[in-house]
């Protein structure tokens, strides 16, 4: 079997047809020299050679392909059936073997290291940004085995009830549908949020937002706990809005595997969860990812609770204000400069 | 605005009252001055920028002038097309201004087009134009400097007499204060011609990236515009290369820190050579650097730096302490500009399109332009020519004062310039006539009853705005000037309202948080009372105070916007500051810990 395991730094955003959006994006965020949690994308050669194993038994895509996207019954049991047998179905040995071994290098780290297993479908990021969110991501998932469930669960996503009717909603092909899964490293975050590299209240391009809260990123991105808000000036680093929130409670790694919930203690709970220094070290970070793709970001970032480093776990091109800066008509140029003047000295318009 | 919380209205002109026992004294000043009925129909706002204490009778001479001229160069002379002047009013020693706007579409348009005509060609020619204009007012400040102090000689010298002179010595005591008043006013002229314009030029360059930048801070906009080496800066620099020299001339052991001026001067001149050649550079400086006062120039006792060696010497010290410790003291001028550069730079980059970085170019170029104008003039105007006004004037008052017009020199600024011309006349005729002149008699308790009248006003609360509230401010020139918006009125009106809090709140003019003492400054004398590491809280600060700035861990102030002295000093020395906050030297008490959020504009009171 062909080597599917692509780690981050050898990937970049040309590879989305093989690794997937997320996985592009995190080599690509590599290649630009942001420190992200280090890991290995699973390709979509490897999906497509599993789900062609299983066609060899039976129709599969054929089975999709047949059904009426209003018949949500017959859509629910034909999900059901095919996930099982994604989800049940072992994985070519080959490929154990390289999951295996990729595993264990990020063990380097230490024994059993926690991953995220996320999926990264190949029409992720590129179309409709409500399809993404369909597909699953695991977070806290230890051990080989465990890994390579989690790696099929996520294959089976794409077989699910949503998934499929989105798919025969939009007339996709059953052929072109494939996914790549992420598998990288967790960070046992001290604070974790996200910035955008512009204002999501005015959609000024001269200032970044960051949020953030005690503890792992979910408690903030499921609306758990009220972040702490900064706004800072992209490019003189002054800060303008400082917000900051009671935070009872914070996310954390489960001893058990998964995540638990946390209260903060007493004397954390409204004080900021960032230092000036780490909120310069972020905006700095957020002008070198927004510069290398050329459009403002909506990034995902945590803070190594052991190593006090800042990590970038995801980073997306910000959609709200960008597209309605194309309706926006943008103050022009005139023939004489002097013209200018006249919006002070001529009075409302 | 809630709709519920309808606004409280100002009051009316007519209904303020001139303080009981002051009416003689608020009686002094001009008729046409002097509120009418008629002004009810109008909207009036204090000047507390420009005149924040009651003026004696002399000093409204700097209102007349500066209005005279604002409003010839805004009406007759580049012809604003959507205003005219600036009206004021003055009531217990507390100048009102209104401005007239012009409303009728046609008029507008009629004024745009000679606007154009007029504006535009500064605005091509500035260079060229600005070169003129420093030219005539090096003219008028040498005039001013040759112009004798006035004297009367028992007898005419011999000399005039076989010279067929034909005038006497009392002559020339008429035309040398009319030739000081002439060139007060004249001035004011030179003053307010480029002004406006320049004004006009940054603000449209600031309304593009307010616009653009929808949270861009006034701060980054003024440091993209600012001038690296402008003449705002100098006296402090100098100030700084005497304290190098006094280390290398090893001289710098005589400026301890609470001995007087003439002690220093004492063991300096004591000291021999090194003594010497530090005052010759001494020298140097001072003509003309030293000719900057320590107010806005407006009144008669913001004395300069010159009239009072106290202030720039109480910073030679700590400048000197530096140097020795080998910091670097000189500002990084070089640096300064490429950070200005790359400023400019990466904004325009983030800006959406290149339609837009085009017009960027265009209003930045235009900014740049004008702003040596508009930082430049006043160490020209306020500073250098008002120093040797009031200084000419004061003459005047010794003259009369060794006349027995006066008991004392000062007393000569709580008459009108109308009255202290009349003064001169009397004494003029006395002196022909050979007969004693009236005033000493006259003048003495008119004074007492001024002075009086002064100390009372500034006891009383004013008004921050009369009449009623224009529904919009339109007018150019007072937005540009006082930043007075209908924003700033509702803020005002809801003042009164609002519940007593811990917070005062003013313009973000320098960003950064700290923590400290307050110390309230309350005029030029109380500097001393600044210990190192205290917070300044004062109500405007203006160049002479630059060198207290090595002092202190941040400064609030209650007059200035982002482009006062206070907030460009401030950014230059890294410290957080707010200005603009109205009242902060009356909330704030002495001695009090505050937190002060400089980013946001927030002053927090913490006992």
């Amino acid at each position: 079997m062909a080597k599917c395991i692509s780690w981050f730094r050898d990937i970049g955003l040309d590879d989305r047809p093989k690794v997937g959006g997320k996985g592009g994006s995190l080599g690509e965020l590599h290649r630009a020299g942001i420190n992200v949690p280090p890991g290995f994308v699973v390709c979509t050669e490897a999906f497509e050679g599993f789900i062609d194993a299983l066609e060899r038994c039976s129709p599969l895509r054929a089975r999709v392909e047949g059904l009426a996207a209003d018949d949500l019954e017959e859509l629910g049991a034909v999900s059901r059936e095919l996930r099982t047998r994604i989800e049940d179905a072992p994985l070519p040995a080959d490929l154990q073997q390289q999951i295996r071994d990729a595993y264990g290098r990020l063990g380097e780290l230490g024994p059993s290291p926690a991953v995220a297993v996320r999926s990264s479908a190949t029409t992720e990021d590129a179309a409709d940004a409500s399809f993404a969110g369909l597909q699953d991501t695991y977070l806290w998932v230890t051990q080989a085995d465990l890994v390579m469930r989690k790696i099929r669960s996520c294959w089976a996503s794409l077989y699910s009830l949503e998934s499929l009717s989105y798919r025969l909603r939009h007339g996709i092909a059953e052929s072109t549908v494939a996914m790549a899964v992420v598998v990288q490293t967790m960070v046992d975050a001290r604070t974790a949020g996200v910035m955008f590299t512009r204002s999501p209240i005015s959609g000024d391009r001269s200032v970044i937002s960051i949020e953030g809260a005690w503890g792992l990123g979910s408690a903030l991105v499921s609306g758990e706990v009220t972040p702490d808000r900064w706004v800072v000036a992209k490019i003189t680093g002054e800060i303008s809005v400082r917000d900051i929130s009671d935070k009872a409670i914070r996310h954390s790694q489960s001893p058990v595997g998964g995540v638990e919930q946390l209260p903060v203690e007493e004397s954390l709970r409204r004080e900021p969860c960032l230092s000036d220094q780490e909120l310069d070290s972020l905006r700095a970070i957020g002008r070198q990812i927004e510069r290398h793709y050329g459009r403002p970001q909506d990034i995902e970032w945590a803070i190594d609770r052991h190593t006090e480093r800042i990590l970038l776990l995801q980073s997306r091109p910000e959609t709200v204000w960008s597209n309605k800066d194309n309706q926006k008509a943008a103050v022009t140029r005139v023939s004489d400069p002097l013209l200018h003047v006249m919006s002070i000295f001529g009075g409302r318009r | 605005m809630n709709a519920q919380l309808k606004p409280r209205e100002f009051p009316l002109p007519s209904s303020v009252k001139v303080i009981s026992g002051t009416e003689r004294a608020q009686a002094a000043y001009p008729y046409h001055i002097q509120f009418s009925k008629a002004d009810d129909r109008k909207f009036w706002f204090y000047n507390s920028m420009h005149f924040p204490e009651p003026m004696s009778a002399f000093d409204m001479v700097t209102a007349e002038a500066a209005y005279c001229a604002l409003g010839a160069a805004n009406t007759r002379v580049h012809c604003l097309p959507t205003t005219l002047g600036i009206d004021h009013r003055i009531i217990n020693g507390r100048v009102y201004i209104g401005g007239n706007a012009v409303t009728d579409p046609a008029e507008i348009a009629r004024r745009t087009a000679e606007f154009q005509k007029r504006a535009f060609y500064y605005y091509q020619n500035w260079e060229s134009l600005y070169a003129h204009w420093k030219q005539k007012m090096l003219k008028l400040i040498e005039d001013a400097t040759a112009m004798p102090d006035p004297a009367l000689p028992e007898f005419e010298p011999l000399e005039h007499v076989h010279a067929g002179r034909g005038i006497a010595s009392n002559h020339d005591l008429l035309v040398t204060y009319q030739k000081t008043l002439e060139g007060y006013f004249r001035m004011w002229h030179h003053h307010f011609e480029f002004l406006l314009l320049g004004y006009g030029a940054y603000l449209t360059f600031f309304g593009f990236c307010k616009k653009a930048f929808p949270e861009i801070t006034d701060q980054t906009i003024a440091r993209m515009v600012a001038g690296i080496d402008a003449e705002i800066f100098r006296p402090d620099d100098e100030l700084r290369r005497l304290a190098r020299c006094a280390v290398e001339l090893e001289v710098d052991a005589h400026f301890l820190e609470g001995s007087s001026v003439d002690d220093i001067m004492r063991s300096l001149r004591a000291s021999g050579e090194p003594g010497r050649r530090w005052l010759e550079e001494l020298q140097t400086s001072r003509d003309p650097w030293f000719n900057i006062n320590v107010g806005d120039g407006f009144y008669h006792y913001h004395r300069s730096w010159n009239d009072d060696l106290s202030m720039p010497f109480s910073a030679l010290p700590g400048y000197a302490r530096s140097v020795r410790a080998g910091e670097p003291l000189d500002r990084q001028v070089g640096r300064l500009r490429d950070e200005r550069s790359r400023l400019i730079a990466d904004y325009r980059e983030l800006l959406a399109n290149e339609e837009e970085r085009a017009a960027y170019d265009q209003m930045i170029t235009l900014a740049h332009r004008v702003f040596p104008y508009v930082e430049g003039h006043k160490f020209y105007c306020e500073h250098w020519y008002t120093n040797l006004f009031f200084n000419k004037i004061r003459s005047f008052g010794a003259m009369l004062a060794a006349h027995g017009f006066f008991t004392n020199t000062e007393d000569v600024f709580h008459l009108t310039h109308y009255e202290l011309e009349a003064a001169i006349i009397d004494l003029m005729n006395s002196w022909s006539s050979g007969s004693e002149p009236r005033g000493p008699a006259y003048w003495p308790p008119i004074v007492a009853e001024r002075k009086a009248a002064i100390i009372e006003w500034a006891r009383h609360e004013t008004p921050p705005a009369l009449g009623p509230v224009p529904d919009v401010i339109d007018d150019p020139a007072i937005v540009m000037l006082w930043g007075i918006t209908r924003e700033s009125l509702d803020n005002w009106l809801s003042a009164g309202a609002a519940t007593d809090s811990n917070e005062v709140r003013g313009f973000a003019a320098s960003s950064g948080v700290v923590e400290g003492i307050a110390r309230i400054v309350k005029s030029v004398e109380e500097i001393s009372r600044l210990q190192q590491g205290d917070i300044l809280v004062c109500h405007v600060t203006n160049p002479s105070w630059t060198p207290i700035f090595q002092k202190i861990r941040a400064a609030v102030s209650d007059i200035g916007g982002s482009m006062s002295h206070a907030a460009i000093v401030a950014r230059e020395y890294g410290l957080p500051a707010v200005v603009g906050t109205g009242n902060a030297t009356s909330k704030i008490k002495d001695g009090q810990r505050i937190r002060v959020d400089g980013g946001r504009g927030i002053v927090t009171l913490l006992q």
